[in-house]
This record gives C-alpha cells, structure tokens and sequence, in this order.
C-alpha cells in the first residue's frame, strides 16, 4: 500500500493495516477473557465423552464454533449418530446466517481470498466487534484487517484452550462441576448491554429471552432460531409501529 | 461414530452457512428495510443463548430461585455492565458473583 493511499484515508481512529489488526485484537480482548474457560471446558468434556484426542481438536481447528462444539459433545456422549449432529450443527449455527447477512455488504467488495477466511473465522464474539467498528466508520479502507485482529486472536485462543482442556482437564476430576459454563452467558450479557438504547430493542430482547424458555423443549435445538426471529421480528414490528 | 464424516460434516455446514450471505450479496441487492432489520440480529440471538444457559443450567427444568448460581451471577453481571458499561469489569463481576455464591450455597 503506497503512502499516498494511507494518507488519502481517514485520520481518525486507525489508519494502517497494522493498527487495525491490532485494534480488532485488543477490542476482542474482553471476550477473550470469557472465552477461555469455555474452551477448557470444552476440552474437558470433550474427553470424557468418547471422542478422540485428535477429533476433539480437529472440530476446534476446523469447525471453530464454540455453543455447536459444546452440544456436537454432549450428543456424541449421548451417542447420537453423526448425520443428527451435523443436521443439530446446522440448526445451532443458523444464526450466522444472520451475522453473514449484517457484514456482507461490507465483505463483498474483498477479494475471494479475504472472503473466505473471514467467512470461516465468523464467531458471535468477532461478529459483535466488528459490526460495532463497521457502524463508527463505513468508509475506512482496512477495517477487513481489523475483522482479521479479532478473529486470529479469538481462533489462536480456541486452539489453545481446547488442548489445555483435553490435557488439563485430565487431571481434574469433575472440572465441569467447576461451572466454567456460566463464562458463555456472562460474556454474552456484557455483549448484549450496549444495545439496549431503544424501546424496540428493549422489545427484542425481552420477547427473544421469553421465547427462547417457552420453545426450549423444541427438538434438535430448534428453540434458538425461533427465539432469535421471534425477537427481530418484534423489534421491527414495534419500531414501525413508533413510527406512525 | 465415523469421527471423519463427524468433522467433515459439522465444518461444511458451519463454513456454508458463514460464508452463504458473502455469496449472495455480491449478486443481490439487500433492500434497504432487510438491511435495517439486520440490527436486531445480535442482541436478540446473544439473548436466545443467553436466557436459557441462565434459566435451565442444567437441561432440567426452569429454575427461578436464589438457589440457582447461573441466574444470581447473571443478574450481577447485568447490574455491573448497566452502570459501568465495562465489559471486562462486567464479565470478571459476573464470574466472580457466580462462584462465591455457589460456594456460599454449597459449603
């Protein structure tokens, strides 16, 4: 990149690939912090359920999907069959749609190369980071650098901590009594706090959360989906209501 | 259990869905409208993972009561988040407020 182009770009904030990569690394740092005794624990349970050393980190390496990793584990333990693990991973994971959705716009004007990874570095945690960096600066040229900061640190981290929970969690009798499970909903309720600026997403959230217990029961974690498009889908109808 | 098509499989769904919407918007154009309903994405799936990891921490039931350490933890952690609006501060309170009170219930 000439000088010319990053001189050309936005003062504010960030400026350089680097400094973006960075940002994004150190705005994820928080979750980070709630992300690690998931990944143990992850790897603690997935020992104890049947699956091999080397599968247990080839999911974390190549599925990278925390909440499906956690419930793909409690089936195998189950002893469900691979094809409903796969159709259960499909439906857990069907948020992301949503989240590829939100960042598309943004994503389609990268080359196939950033597209790519990025689309597979796609979590919860680097989705709300960077939707929150995309909405303070539409135009910045390296904000795909910074997309790249959060999610190689939440990627290397997860590699980690499901080896340290496969190894360590071998030493640990019991290491899921611990409650290391709360760290998820923990992280997720910081994450969820910023957005509750409005009366329609007061609404959302309130109707998603109520939903999400009332269709719980539902089979093949089917409840998630339907309280996630439960809660959007109240939060436009109240927001177009306000309107008028 | 066939740990290969496991794998393989749960990795090309997950990637598929990640990567369908990067495919499609480079051909379609997202309706403005869709666009702005996109904004409730995060906070009502967060909360859809949220509510019921707090509410039935275990699989078993629906559990409102002092006695449950997910929903006494979440609760502070919601009080810190509101006021500080720290999110480091807000997960390491919520953690810390869940453990001391499974161990006070517990001990």
């Amino acid at each position: 990149m000439t000088h010319a182009a990053v001189s050309s770009h936005q003062k504010k904030l960030t400026d350089s690939p680097l400094s973006e990569f960075w940002a994004g690394a150190r705005d994820t740092f928080p979750l980070i912090v709630g992300a690690i005794p998931f990944g143990l624990i992850f790897g603690a349970l997935a020992l104890n359920s049947g699956l091999s050393f080397g599968a247990t980190m080839a999911m974390s390496a190549f599925v990278f999907a925390g909440s499906a990793q956690f419930i793909a584990v409690g089936l195998v333990a189950a002893g469900s069959g691979w094809p409903i693990i796969v159709l259960t991973t499909f439906v857990v994971n069907l948020r992301h749609a949503l989240y590829s959705a939100t960042l598309a716009p943004h994503i389609t004007r990268l080359p196939q190369r950033w597209q790519i990874p990025l689309a597979f570095w796609l979590t919860d945690e680097t989705f709300v980071v960077v939707v929150k960096r995309y909405s303070l600066s539409k135009e910045a040229a390296y904000t795909h650098w910074y997309y790249l900061g959060s999610a190689l640190f939440m990627y290397t981290n997860w590699q980690i901590c499901t080896l340290l929970g496969l190894t360590i969690g071998r030493l640990i009798p019991n290491a899921a009594a611990w409650g290391l499970d709360f760290a998820m909903p923990v992280t997720f309720i910081g994450m969820v706090i910023p957005y509750l600026k409005s009366r329609p997403m007061v609404a959302s959230v309130v109707v998603a959360g109520v939903v999400s217990i009332v269709a719980y029961p539902l089979p093949h974690q089917l409840g998630l989906i339907t309280a996630a498009l439960t809660g959007i889908t109240t939060g436009i109808v109240i927001e177009l209501w306000s309107e008028r | 259990m066939n740990e290969l098509f496991l794998i393989g499989g749960m990795a090309l769904v997950t990637f598929g869905i990640r990567y369908s919407m990067f495919a499609v918007a480079g051909r379609v154009e997202f309706p403005a409208r869709l666009i702005n309903a996109l904004r409730y994405v995060p906070p009502a799936v967060l909360t859809a993972l949220i509510v019921p990891a707090v509410l039935i921490p275990n699989g078993a039931g629906v559990q409102i009561s002092y006695t449950n350490p997910y929903l006494v933890g979440a609760f502070v952690a919601f009080g810190v988040g509101w006021f500080s609006r720290n999110l480091l501060l807000t997960i390491v309170m919520g953690m810390l407020a869940f453990w001391g009170w499974q161990w006070f219930l517990f001990s």
